[in-house]
């Protein structure tokens, strides 16, 4: 088996080169721009306790006499604190890189869950049809009459209430991932059901039923991999779609707390601060949350020319 | 047909029917008629009423136009579809309201063969994955060289180099995609093979490769075959017995030889006289009036007697039986029945 | 002076890394009131060809060079608004697909007298009176009916027979069907093909027939050109080219067919497959798959030259030719 594999480990690598996935992204300087800026983004917040010259999460290590300093480029910057301060005296720069971590963190893992969810009750709705993909389908429905942000604002507001927020605190990541993950589960179950119900109809599925394959192994082994092309495309929008949320969530004050900051609650913290000057504890932070957004958009809308999913619902 | 008493029959299809309902939600069988509001079930009657019985080692084909009911008889034969009326024994066995495990040994003897050979393999398995899946599945005591010795000689019997087998489907051509279903279809050694339509979708050149490989699996392995097809011509070359279906319903069942020497059923008259021969220098068929009736509100009497020329009073209101003539052709028409047709 | 008269045309279409060639330079002519099938297997170039003499190829397909002379005007460099006039004027083109050459929101009657219009000047009236009478022609019942009726409302058949009478319509000199009965059921082919015969000897319109079917091309046309991997390889009469190919390719494409061998006997097949048009081996590109290939027939494209009746591009044919007619001689 490791030889048939190294094998193909060779011809794998000049396969993807060959694809056309890889041509179209080397002609398209889009795809590379926002390929290079998503990759610099990620590479900095994987690494952000090696670049980031404090630790936020210390509170030990700010100074309150440092508290709203400007930029390093600006007049009365300080040229220790590239992005200046925020009120309590934090590094910005650094508070960016970690928040950009829990962003992306809180984004990744939504929409695993997302995904778990959608293409396990999609693959299912598709393929046994009939009455069970009746009642999952309203399922849906219902959860996609209510907006995302609804649902997330009175559950996480409940449990807030409900634990206090010093335990709601602690837990925060994971009741945002939670929240967001089962929010968004429809826009998967509906892509991925599309895709099924049209692949089940192709001689393949009907020559692994004659062969007595049972009807897991079909699912998994069969349609599954044959209906990845979409899934890949929504991820992308959905990562894209849940960080929003987060940054919302947290903007309202439902979501990290501001010891442990993510790049929604580092906009609102400084929000309270635009009117008395101090810009930049918004701006910068915000700058960034758009700029990640939109090239994981951008590599999405590529994806899907090159992919062409016929069922793409966004 | 006498003769093949002496061979055991393997499968045998009595009273088959197979009807697929059009309005299946309650709101959808509401319909608004002449300021009336009434319920109304429609359905599609793809196959009515249909026995055959098909025995070892000969290659039944079954031949019509589109619409005529001929894969739904495959389909229900494979299992992939459940009759509405009717049994199905093979070898003796009711097959048709067996379920998963039970079904599993039936499997391993009969397999199929499909129609679009781009369609009917995996795309993102290779085609040593798609070979070996079937013979883990079916006999999981193989050891792993088991399992390979068993692709290759499978590869080797269709006539594909071996090596090839890390490549995907994409990499091959249409008649050798196909040559790989039917090696798919033999890992599991079946004794019994439903084709759909196996070289309509290829070139006139690669059909005759492929034809010429289940010719050859047939002697080999001793394969019984029912096959279904539109062309009369791959009829004449590949059947033993042939079952012409319209609408659903057989009109006529003989020997091949019988059925292109002397055709009784006015439909099957038709259907030869159509296929454009190399000696022909103009078409020269009998014309049919009309067309197909669709297969929701069946005609009552012969299913053929809007488009027939013999058809009278009779004929539209009795549903002809089907009766063996003195050549051992069995024909399901009034007018063959009553001698009105010479 | 022929109707339609290719020079060597040769069409090719910019892939990825590279062009191929898909028409290796044909020429052909048409004559007027002829008839003449192009068959060949698929990848062969006979429907690019239909395209390519219409000037319908799209990117990234495009004509390189030749000459497509359709009553003494070159169709290859014309501008877009003279090929218009000449398309679905003077030449018509039928599709494989009758289910989808209709435009499904329009009715019959919106279609005809649309393509009317556009080409003549009439009114509305006149329009469909004209489309009436075409539709009387292909044998459609109770026509005035029809032309307020959706394509979906009508059979294959019914469609295809609307297809004709809309190619028919501003009494075209030249047809060309591609595959025209492919998707329709036997009998209904041919009443089909039958239509379309009649209606080509009875108006005079040239026809050239597009098809895989050596029955329908025996049934329909006068003459034949056979292609393979984007040349023509035989061309003749018809009767000529069934009853006696010259071309090792046309004679394995009509062993090859069932009625040719016993019942049950093996077919006699061609070995292999047709070469993709990026992977044409050098020399004649049947070579790979031929009996008789020879060092030379590996080496050098065989030129199109007269053998007897017919003209065929194979180095071999003028031994085989002697060495079959000195067999019948000898007998």
């Amino acid at each position: 088996m490791s030889m048939m594999a190294d094998h193909q480990g060779n011809s794998l690598f000049a396969r993807i080169m060959n694809s056309n996935m890889a041509y179209s992204f080397k002609r398209n300087p889009v795809a590379i721009v926002s390929m290079a800026i998503f990759l610099i983004i990620t590479l900095a917040a994987v690494f952000a306790p090696l670049i980031a010259p404090t630790d936020p999460y210390d509170p030990s290590l700010y100074d309150i006499l440092d508290s709203e300093l400007p930029p390093a480029w600006t007049n009365q910057g300080d040229p220790k604190f590239l992005f200046g301060t925020d009120d309590q005296g934090r590094d910005l720069w650094s508070a960016i890189l970690y928040g950009t971590r829990t962003s992306l963190i809180i984004g990744i893992c939504a929409v695993f869950v997302q995904a778990f969810l959608g293409i396990s009750i999609g693959l299912i709705s598709g393929y046994v049809g009939g009455r069970i993909d009746n009642i999952l389908m309203r399922f849906a429905d219902i959860q996609l009459s209510f907006s995302t942000l609804m649902v997330a604002i009175i559950f996480l507001a409940v449990s807030q209430a409900l634990f206090g927020s010093e335990t709601f605190n602690k837990y925060a990541l994971f009741m945002l991932v939670g929240v967001i993950g089962i929010a968004e589960w429809p826009q998967y179950a509906r892509t991925v059901r599309a895709t099924v119900l049209a692949e089940k109809k192709k001689e393949y599925v009907d020559s692994a039923r004659v062969l007595g394959f049972s009807s897991i192994r079909i699912m998994v082994r069969h349609i599954l991999p044959n209906s990845l092309s979409p899934i890949f495309v929504i991820s992308t929008v959905q990562v894209a779609n849940a960080i929003i949320s987060e940054a919302s969530l947290s903007f309202l004050g439902l979501g990290m707390p501001v010891s442990q900051p993510s790049l929604g609650s580092l906009i609102s913290s400084g929000f309270d601060y635009i009117f008395s000057g101090s810009w930049w504890i918004t701006t910068i932070p915000g700058v960034v949350l758009v700029v990640l957004v939109l090239v994981i958009n951008l590599l999405g809308d590529w994806m899907r020319d090159v992919l062409n999913p016929k069922l793409y619902k966004g | 047909m006498k003769d093949n008493a002496s061979n055991p029959a393997i499968l045998e299809l009595e009273n088959l029917s197979k009807s697929f309902d059009l309005d299946k939600g309650f709101l959808e069988t509401i319909k608004f008629k002449k300021g009336r509001i009434t319920r109304e079930k429609r359905s599609v009657h793809a196959v009515n009423d249909i026995s055959l019985t098909i025995t070892k080692g000969e290659a039944l084909c079954v031949v019509g136009e589109s619409g005529c009911g001929k894969s739904t008889v495959a389909r229900l034969v494979s299992g992939l579809l459940n009759p509405t009326k009717g049994a199905i024994h093979y070898d003796g066995h009711r097959i048709d309201t067996l379920k998963g495990n039970a079904l599993l040994p039936y499997r391993k003897r009969m397999q199929m063969i499909f129609q679009n050979p781009y369609a009917s393999l995996n795309p993102r398995m290779t085609i040593q994955q798609a070979l070996e899946e079937p013979v883990r599945h079916h006999n999981p005591s193989f050891s792993r060289g088991q399992i390979k010795d068993k692709v290759t000689e499978v590869m080797q019997s269709v006539g594909v180099d071996p090596s090839w087998a890390s490549r995907y489907p994409h990499e091959f051509s249409g008649g050798q995609r196909q040559r790989i279903a039917i090696a798919r279809a033999l890992t599991v050694d079946p004794e019994f093979v439903i084709a759909d339509e196996p070289i309509s979708a290829l070139d006139v050149s690669i059909q005759a490769q492929v034809l010429n490989l289940m010719l050859e699996a047939k002697e080999d392995r001793g394969l019984t075959y029912l096959f279904i097809t539109h062309d009369l011509s791959v009829v004449q070359h590949f059947g033993t017995r042939v079952a012409v279906l319209y609408l659903g319903s057989i009109c006529e069942l003989a020997d091949t030889a019988t059925l292109f020497a002397n055709p009784k059923h006015p439909y099957t008259r038709a259907l030869l006289s159509a296929v454009p021969q190399l000696s022909d220098d103009r078409p020269n068929h009998i014309r049919l009036k009309g067309e197909i009736p669709t297969p929701i509100n069946l005609p009552k009497g012969c299913p053929f007697q809007s488009r027939c020329a013999y058809a009278d009073a009779r004929c539209g209101t009795e549903q002809p039986l089907a009766i063996e003539q003195s050549d051992g052709s069995v024909v399901a028409c009034h007018a063959v029945e009553e001698g009105r047709i010479d | 002076m022929p109707l339609l008269s290719v020079r060597d045309l040769v069409v090719k279409f910019a892939m990825r890394d590279e062009t191929v060639t898909a028409l290796k330079s044909i020429s052909f002519d048409v004559a007027r009131g002829d008839r003449l099938g192009i068959v060949g297997e698929s990848g062969a170039g006979k429907s690019v060809t239909g395209f390519a003499l219409l000037n319908l190829i799209s990117r990234p397909g495009f004509i390189d060079s030749g000459e497509i002379l359709f009553d003494g005007m070159n169709m290859a460099d014309m501008s877009d608004a003279e090929l218009r006039e000449v398309r679905g004027n003077k030449m018509a083109m039928i599709f494989q697909d009758p289910m989808v050459t209709l435009n499904p929101v329009l009715t019959i009657g919106q279609q005809m007298v649309e393509t009317l219009q556009a080409h003549r000047k009439l009114s509305r009236k006149e329009a469909e009176q004209i489309a009436v009478l075409k539709l009387r022609e292909v044998y459609i019942p109770a026509p005035e009916e029809r032309l307020a009726q959706y394509p979906h409302e009508l059979s294959g058949g019914m469609r295809q027979r609307i297809i004709i009478a809309i190619a028919l319509l501003l009494d075209p000199q030249l047809i060309i069907a591609d595959e025209p009965t492919t998707a329709l059921d036997v009998t209904i082919q041919a009443d089909i093909m039958e239509l379309l015969l009649e209606l080509c000897t009875t108006k005079k319109v040239s026809l050239i027939l597009i098809t895989h079917d050596l029955g329908v091309v025996s049934q329909m046309t006068e003459n034949t050109l056979v292609m393979y991997a984007g040349r023509i390889i035989e061309a003749g009469r018809t009767r000529e080219i069934i009853n006696d190919p010259q071309h090792p390719y046309t004679q394995g494409l009509i062993n090859a067919l069932p009625q040719q061998t016993l019942p049950g006997e093996r077919l006699k097949q061609i070995p292999g497959n047709m070469p993709s048009l990026s992977a044409a081996p050098k020399g004649c590109a049947f070579n790979a798959r031929c009996e008789f290939a020879q060092d030379r027939c590996r080496m050098e494209v065989p030129n199109f030259e007269q053998i007897g009746p017919v003209k065929v591009a194979c180095h071999e044919v003028r031994r085989l030719h002697h060495e079959t007619h000195k067999q019948e001689d000898l007998a």
